[in-house]
Formats: structure tokens, sequence, C-alpha cells
């Protein structure tokens, strides 16, 4: 084993490999951290629609959660990619192809956020389901409209019950994003998988990139560890743990 | 918008497609096979009270799922190879082929994530019948083998099959290393034809009919054996 492959300059860019590296660790987490925000703010209102009483809601926002759960992620990319600049007015399609600034990061991005807004909606909707009805009730009794009863009572107790399963979707956001690199975003896996095809050091490249995203796994799971300890109810479920 | 579709692309590309196909649910039949069985092993190690049993199984599986598919399969890309010539001691070993890699590389990367699904499985046959097993003067392998594995299955039906259509999305990410499986023959009839628009969205329909009503399967047979009771 020999890791001073990392010092050497690198093949092209006038800096050494390290720098492929830290430039691939700053992609993987640009992408991943935007399109977190995208699933976590889209995967919430798709989330709350679903657990509303109205059918004309519920129903776009079950299509919306199939859709994207059950087309493989890969595919959900290229069609990103590949196909919406094609099918959306030419004018459009037009920008998207000449235009756009970085249209593989972005796209990526934009991919990645809906496809695990999904999965996050499902998450929303079952910490909602898990309330008692009682609840509803009472906020409903007690003068609340249904957007208020969202908001003061199902929401803060609906989020807190999920944090755990929402930190295993965020952790998941950060593998995921490995995806990106078919359609040309040079994230980690890719720059690890160039910078091994450049100097033949595989095995030392391949275990800098995996360390890295077990750091990435380390540092979330301590962070929403926090996070959960510290919006806990007292008094409320887990709070003894 | 579909103007100028060609649906002829897709139905000349169909014996092509198919084989691809095949492909893909072989690949996701045998590493969810393998994955269970390997899972099975690691989540009787990961309950075991001694720590150089757990310790190892526990540090695989968390490795494992904290790393990307793709980065999974290029690691085995490369090590399969590396193996080969070790085990043969042959210098010029040619490995094992890119469908046996691949296979290898789900079967290890899934059987991470079986591992935890079985555990929980294991975790929730109520402990009184692991006493009882041992009362009755059945060994440890005796009492899983006819007494917790058999229930704690049972409940695990519905999400062991939920987890195979997980994996049936994943093996698209073999694509990465250029083999024909449903995915990668779309994208190579994409390409050379120049029809990548009726291709993908050919590609994402087919997936998605195939894991909608499997996931509307599942639903029903847990629904009907009442699973999980």
């Amino acid at each position: 084993m020999d890791f001073s492959v990392f010092f050497q300059p690198a093949f092209s860019g006038g800096g050494i490999y390290l720098d492929w590296v830290l430039s691939g660790i700053k992609w993987t987490l640009l992408v991943s951290i935007l399109a977190w925000i995208i699933a976590f703010t889209v995967g919430s209102v798709v989330g709350v629609l679903r657990t509303t009483r109205l059918a004309a809601l519920r129903a776009p926002a079950t299509v919306y959660v199939e859709v994207f759960r059950n087309i493989p992620l890969l595919v959900q990319m290229f069609i990103w990619y590949f196909v919406l600049p094609e099918i959306v007015p030419e004018s459009m399609g037009d920008w998207m192809k000449g235009q756009m600034p970085m249209p593989e990061f972005w796209n990526a991005v934009l991919c990645l956020g809906f496809y695990t807004a999904s999965r996050v909606a499902e998450q929303v909707r079952s910490g909602i389901q898990s309330i008692p009805v009682g609840q509803t009730y009472a906020g409903l009794a007690m003068g609340l409209t249904g957007p208020q009863v969202y908001r003061h009572v199902l929401l803060p107790m609906g989020y807190r019950i999920v944090i755990p399963p929402l930190t295993s979707e965020f952790l998941t956001i950060f593998k995921n994003s490995s995806v990106a690199l078919t359609i040309g975003v040079l994230e980690l896996t890719a720059q690890a998988r160039q910078i091994s095809e450049y100097t033949f050091r595989t095995f030392e490249v391949f275990t800098v990139a995996t360390v890295v995203y077990v750091l990435i796994t380390l540092a979330v799971t301590v962070a929403m560890r926090a996070l959960e300890n510290r919006v806990r109810v007292p008094g409320y479920m887990g709070s003894g743990k | 918008m579909f103007a100028d579709f060609d649906f002829d692309v897709i139905s000349r590309s169909m014996p092509y497609m198919g084989e691809g196909m095949l492909f893909s649910l072989g690949l996701t039949f045998l590493s969810m096979i393998g994955g269970i069985f390997l899972g099975t092993l690691l989540a009787l190690m990961r309950l075991s009270s001694f720590r150089v049993i757990n310790a190892p199984a526990s540090g695989y599986v968390n490795l494992t799922r904290s790393t990307p598919l793709i980065l999974v399969i290029f690691w085995f890309y490369f090590l399969v190879p590396l193996a080969m010539k070790k085990i043969s001691g042959d210098a010029y070993a040619t490995g094992i082929g890119p469908f046996y890699s691949a296979l290898i590389a789900f079967t290890m990367f899934e059987a991470a994530y079986y591992c935890e699904i079985i555990r929980a499985g294991i975790q929730s046959v109520p402990r009184g019948q692991s006493d009882a097993a041992f009362a009755l003067g059945l060994t440890y392998g005796q009492g899983m083998r006819r007494v917790i594995l058999p229930q704690a299955f049972r409940n695990m039906v519905p999400i062991l099959l939920t987890q195979g259509i997980i994996l049936f999305q994943d093996t698209s990410l073999v694509y990465v290393v250029g083999l024909t499986d449903f995915m990668g023959a779309a994208s190579k009839v994409a390409q050379r034809d120049g029809r990548l628009v009726e291709m993908y969205l050919f590609a994402a329909l087919v997936y998605f009919i195939l894991c909608f009503s499997a996931s509307y399967a599942v639903k029903r047979l847990q629904a009907k054996y009442n699973f999980g009771r």
C-alpha cells in the first residue's frame, strides 16, 4: 500500500491527486445537500397531502410517490438529463441544451431531490398517521382550522417521530449521489475511479473514498442524534434513552 | 412532443431488450437468494454474545451500508480478479466473467441490508420461544432451524420481497461497468440509433409496471395472510 499517490502531480489540472479527491468530496456534498433541501420540502408537502381527507389532493400525491419510487434512480437520472430537454417546449429545451449553467450538476440535484422526496413523503405520512387521531379532534375542538392543526399539532410531533427514518434517508442521499457520475458529475466515486485509471493505485484510492463515505455517515448520524435530543419533548416517547 | 416518436425502434430491439431483462431478473433472483443466505449468517453472527463473532459481522454490515452501491461494484470488479489469481495461483487467471463478478458484488452488498431485516425479524420472535426450545433440550442449531427462524421468516416475507424489488431497481447500476442488463440494453440501443427519448421512456415504463405490480402483489399477500399479525 502506497498512499503517496495522492501527493503525486495529477494527470491534468496542475494540482496533485489529493485535489481531485477534495473536489470530488465537494461535489458529493453539494449535490447531496441541495437535493436534500428539495427532497425535504417537496416530500413534506406530498406527505401531508397524502394524509388529507380530500381525495383530489390525496390522489396526485399518491401518483407522485408511486411513480418516483418504482423507477430506478439511474433511469430517472437519464430522463432528467437526456429526455427532458427533448420533450419540454422547444425554447426551454434549447436553453437546457445550450445556456443552462452546469447542466449535469443541476439535473443531478433535481433528479435526486425529487426521487428522495417520494421516500421522505412516505416517512412524513407515517409519522403523521402514527399520532393518535384524538389529537386532531382535540385541535379541531379547540377551534383550530385544518391547516392550523397540521402546523401546531401534527407536524411538530410527526417530524420528531420520524427523525430516525429521515436520518437514514439523509444518509441514503449521500450514497445515491454517486449515481450522478452516470451523467458526468465528477463526484467522489467518479474521481476515485478516474484516479485509479490514471495511477493503477485502485486499492488505495477506493479505500480513501470508502473512508470518506463512512466519515460522512458518522458525521450525519451524530448530528441527527444531537438534533433528536435537542428537540425531544420531555416525558414523551424515547426520552428515557 | 410525440410527433416524431419512433415506436419502431422499441419493437425492433425487443429481442435484445428481452435478453437484457432476463439478465436483470436472473441477477436479482440469484443475488436475492445469496443475499438472504449470507444475511441470515451475518444476522446470527451479529446476535451472538461473543465479541469475536459479532464484531466482524457488525463491522462488515456498517461499512457496506455506508458505502454507495456503485463504489461497491467498482470494489468487487477490482477485488474479484485479484482473489481469483490468489486462489488459482495463476498470475494470468482471467477472472470469472462479468456476470459472476456482478453477482458476487450484489450478493455481498445486499447481504448487509438483508442482515438488518433478518436480525429485526429474529428479535421479533418472543424470547420465550428460544427459552422453550432450549428447555426442550434442542441445541442452538436445532432451536434456530426448527423454532426461531421459521417464525422469524414468516413475519419477514413481505419486507424481504420489498427489499427484492429495491434490489431489482438497483441492478440497473451494472450499467456503470458496461453490462447489458435491461437498462444497459436500452442505453446501447438508444445510443446506436440516436433514440434516447424513446428508449429511456420505454425503460422507465417497463420498470414502473414491473415494480408497481410487484409491490402491489406484496401488499395483497401481506393483507391476505396477515403476516406479522
